[in-house]
């Protein structure tokens, strides 16, 4: 056995993932987890898993799911990443069956697909309306098998805090702490994975876990590593309202025939169902003919936004709009989508398979996350053995998953976070492994001190915080500074708002000083964790906002009309080809384009210039400094979007 | 409408320390849940009494009743809290931790021992390797659905709180167990070592103790047919008995 050991943070689909690969490869793991692994946030997922396998016959190929991919997030992923995933999207998809995932089947005896946002394919695997969590329990059950023969060993009920860095800034192993003892200890690790989800939290209620705080990255963006594309935040257009979580109403709903609609006359209060076909508003059909219900969901969010308040069309004056599912038979809709039409039964006392749904937009992913490091090969793919996959920019730290920034650019396409999980942990093991068995020396030889010094650190730190004896609860100082990330960082966004909610987290971090830890007892008490990460919550959404503030341009998720391009609504992206392709020949024939759409190229042009780049924030005296990078766009041209 | 709700929390410091209750009377808002309950009384961490307190602690996750974390006995009956709703609980709402497994810190209970199970039943299927090995065997959608439906098994202890035959002091696999070997074991390439799985059924805190008593099925938040399972490997068992003697 290797006598050399990687540290998993997070036991998800992509840590989970990363756990089996290596401990395949023989290499021993220690994985960590604030839950028992088996209840991670991945459950959540619902709807499925992206990959061209066209068993519909349509022509699907992982170049078009490729294309699909980086269109739908606006040119702003890194596309041999994308290239080399959506390439290996079919091989995941029957791995998964192999390891017993009950995915849906066609009458054949094949794995089924259904349709999803931002394609015209039926692309998405799916087991029910309970994927992520078939997906997970199928990874769990691998890693629970190496548990018995001793590859991995599990700490659940354990949190990382941060990093052991020596002097060069490589990173030894981490420091855990013990969420039942209290303990804070040093583990050694010759690598360390964060694959630790996204950081729903910020933003209070939305459709992530508990454990989504986002907590592990920014600890390693305090650390000094970049963190990148922060402002980019997914808002899903379909979640169900709820005082402590807004729960997910997956896009399958739609995927499967599901309409959106409101009353065309504001205000109405007839009972939905008393509403008559031509007085429904079909306002996404009426808009995009060619993807309707499944526009990507930054473009279904925007929509939804219009509709009930610029509009004033929600549903009872607020903002919901109906999602009806009534045209189909209970036995359809409880073959396909079971799990979340139960899930909105027992939380709202409707029945889905009877009424139309309500549902609004609620904050659900985040594209933006811990910078990361790739290889690529000469002809636009991923080096699968190079160290550098998934490497964040501290040496012997890598990330994946929702944790990490390169997949999704400006907006995920549904059913492509299960994918980008399970890929980057399969990915980037062999790479981890020869890291691992290359470093100069080993954290067996290091001197004890640097672990214990580091230790120490948070030792005193959590000590700090247990002696707080201030005025603010941090549970409630959450819930205010959510409201404002909520109030001024969502779907449409504004520069004088960015500002003053930059200053009002000024004033949250001043008055964070003076918490109050509500529990100081020793045993299983979760207030002092908390409320170190509330600090990590507030350092986080700086970067967001910050971020936000300083984009000023309208891309993917990231909408601030001030700067929309305006498309001319008869515009064609394949225009924007040849437009560029006269330019790099050196002569444009302005007369053989329309004025307006000549007009709009040309800003579209100066635009992309300028912000077709991976936004970058580094910690610098208490706040993000934020610089840009570029992003490898060389596989497919960067254009305008079109959905209608 | 009323104002304010009442919850009594049967509470405990520590593993070893005795349980006592604690009541908090908080504002009544539309659309609670237990957990937005117990969320208010993090966020002002007082009891009726008007004493300050340390908040409930209590294990959770999704939130949205699929991860299995907030299992707890609310008014007597186990239950997901996510999913337990203030408009439909009788008040005062009474919270416990589940009594079949040890508590942690108040509501918070420790399920190791279902996780164990699981690995005594080899719930696992046993791969060549994770390279493309191409697809998996065809499967008919009437397979799909049995196997579907028993992989939603969460793990969250509904079932064997309210069986009647496990406890703290014996070691009973109990219902959740049982019907994870019963999905291993109708696997194309997991059951392969169907055997095992049944030999160890077939020992002591295996399925021979399970009373009958069909409470399993009732408490189950996912309606999995934990009967049926049991019932099934009980087949499986007895056929397996039966070649061992002939074989013998």
């Amino acid at each position: 056995m290797n006598k050399r050991r990687v540290i998993v943070i997070g036991g998800g689909l992509a840590g989970l993932a990363a756990t089996m690969k290596m401990a395949e490869l023989g290499m021993s793991i220690l994985l960590v987890s604030f839950l028992p692994v088996k209840r991670s946030h991945s459950v959540c997922a619902q709807g499925g898993i992206n990959g061209a396998v066209n068993i519909k016959g349509e022509g699907d190929s992982p170049e078009i799911h490729f294309y699909d991919t980086v269109k739908g997030g606006d040119f702003l992923a890194h596309q041999p990443l994308c290239k080399d995933m959506c390439l290996h999207a079919p091989y995941i998809i029957n791995l998964m069956d192999r390891l017993g995932v009950t995915f849906n089947r066609t009458p054949e005896g094949n794995l089924d697909f259904r349709r999803f946002g931002g394609t015209l394919y039926h692309r998405t695997a799916f087991a029910g309306a309970t994927t992520g969590q078939q997906l997970l329990y199928a990874l769990d059950e691998q890693v629970r098998h190496f548990e018995v023969q001793g590859l991995v060993e599990k700490m659940e009920w354990h949190e990382y805090l941060g990093s052991v860095l020596n002097d060069d800034g490589r990173c030894l192993g981490a420091i855990i702490h013990n969420l039942r003892s209290g303990e804070i200890k040093a583990e050694k690790g010759d690598a360390v994975i964060l694959a630790t989800g996204g950081p729903g939290l910020v933003y209070g209620r939305t459709t992530n876990s508990m454990v989504c705080t986002g907590t592990a990255v920014t600890s390693a963006y305090l650390q000094g590593a970049k963190y990148g594309n922060g402002e980019f935040i997914q808002i899903h257009p379909s979640a169900i309202p709820g005082r402590d979580k807004l729960r997910l109403m997956s896009e399958s709903a739609r995927g499967e025939g599901g309409r959106v609609w409101v009353p065309r006359k504001a205000g109405d209060s007839r009972k939905p169902r008393e509403i008559p076909e031509k007085e429904r508003f079909y306002f996404l059909e009426e808009r995009y003919p060619l993807f309707g219900n499944l526009v990507p969901r930054d473009v279904g969010a925007r929509e939804i936004y219009d509709i009930c308040v610029n509009d004033k069309l929600g549903v009872h004056g607020e903002m919901k709009v109906y999602l009806d599912l009534t045209h189909h038979t209970r036995e359809f809709l409880d073959h396909r989508l079971g799990g979340i039409l139960e899930i909105y039964e027992k939380f709202t006392g409707v029945d889905p398979h009877e009424e139309p749904m309500e549902i609004f937009p609620a904050v659900h992913y985040s594209m933006g996350g811990i910078w990361t490091d790739y290889t690529r090969t000469e002809d636009g793919l991923i080096d699968h053995q190079s160290p550098n996959n998934q490497m964040t920019s501290i040496t012997g730290l890598y990330a994946a998953g929702e944790a990490d920034y390169q997949y999704h650019g400006g907006n995920r396409l549904g059913a492509n976070s299960l994918l980008s999980c399970i890929y980057t942990g399969l990915m980037m093991s062999p790479g981890v492994i020869n890291y691992v068995n290359n470093v100069p020396e080993s954290v067996e030889d290091v001197a004890e001190n640097v672990f214990a010094d580091a230790t120490r650190q948070w030792q005193e730190k959590f000590s700090e915080i247990k002696g707080m004896s201030g005025k603010e609860n941090p549970y409630a100082l959450h819930r205010e500074m959510a409201e404002e990330m909520i109030s001024n960082v969502l779907i449409v966004r504004d520069n004088s708002k960015l500002k003053s909610t930059l200053d009002k987290i000024d004033e949250f971090e001043s008055r964070w000083k003076n918490i109050k830890c509500v529990d100081t007892t020793d045993w299983s008490n979760p207030v002092p964790s908390f409320i170190n990460q509330l600090w990590n919550m507030i350092q986080l959404s700086k970067i967001i906002t910050k971020g936000a503030l300083l984009r000023d341009e309208f891309r993917g998720s990231h909408y601030k009309p001030e700067f929309d391009l305006s498309q001319p609504s008869d515009f064609k992206p394949e225009t924007y080809l040849e437009f560029e392709k006269q330019k790099e020949a050196g002569i444009v024939k302005e007369n053989a384009f329309e004025p307006e759409h000549l007009a709009y190229m040309k800003r579209f042009s100066v635009n992309n210039k300028k912000w077709l780049k991976t936004t970058i924030a580094t910690y610098k005296e208490g706040r993000p400094e934020i610089s840009y990078e570029e992003v490898d766009t060389s596989l497919i041209a960067p254009r305008p979007r079109k959905y209608d | 409408m009323p104002d304010t709700v009442t919850l009594k929390i049967k509470r405990q410091d520590s593993e070893t320390s005795d349980s006592y209750w604690e009541t908090f009377t908080i504002p009544y808002i539309p659309s609670s849940n237990v957990i937005s309950c117990l969320m208010d009384i993090q966020a002002n961490p007082v009891n009726a009494k008007g004493e300050e307190v340390t908040p409930v602690f209590w294990e959770s996750n999704c939130l949205e009743e699929v991860c299995g974390a907030c299992t707890m006995v609310i008014n007597g009956k186990v239950h997901q809290s996510c999913s337990a709703l203030v408009d439909q609980l009788e008040k005062p709402i009474s919270l416990e931790p589940m009594s079949k497994f040890p508590v942690v810190r108040d509501l918070a209970v420790d399920r190791d021992r279902m996780f164990g199970a699981l690995k005594k039943v080899q719930a696992w299927v046993t791969a060549d390797g994770y390279h493309d090995l191409g697809p998996g065997e065809r499967e008919s959608t009437s397979h799909q659905e049995v196997a579907y439906k028993l992989s939603e098994c969460m793990t969250c202890g509904c079932c064997v709180e309210a069986c009647p035959q496990y406890s703290l002091s014996n070691n009973f696999l109990g219902a959740a167990a049982i019907s994870q070997s019963r999905l291993f074991n109708m696997h194309p390439t997991a059951k392969n070592i169907a055997d095992e799985r049944l030999d160890t059924l077939m020992q002591k805190g295996g399925i021979a103790d399970c009373g009958n008593a069909q409470n399993c099925v009732e408490a189950c938040p996912k309606s999995i047919p934990l009967t049926e399972s049991i019932a099934e490997m009980g087949r499986q068992v007895s056929g397996k008995f039966w070649r061992n003697i002939f074989q013998a």
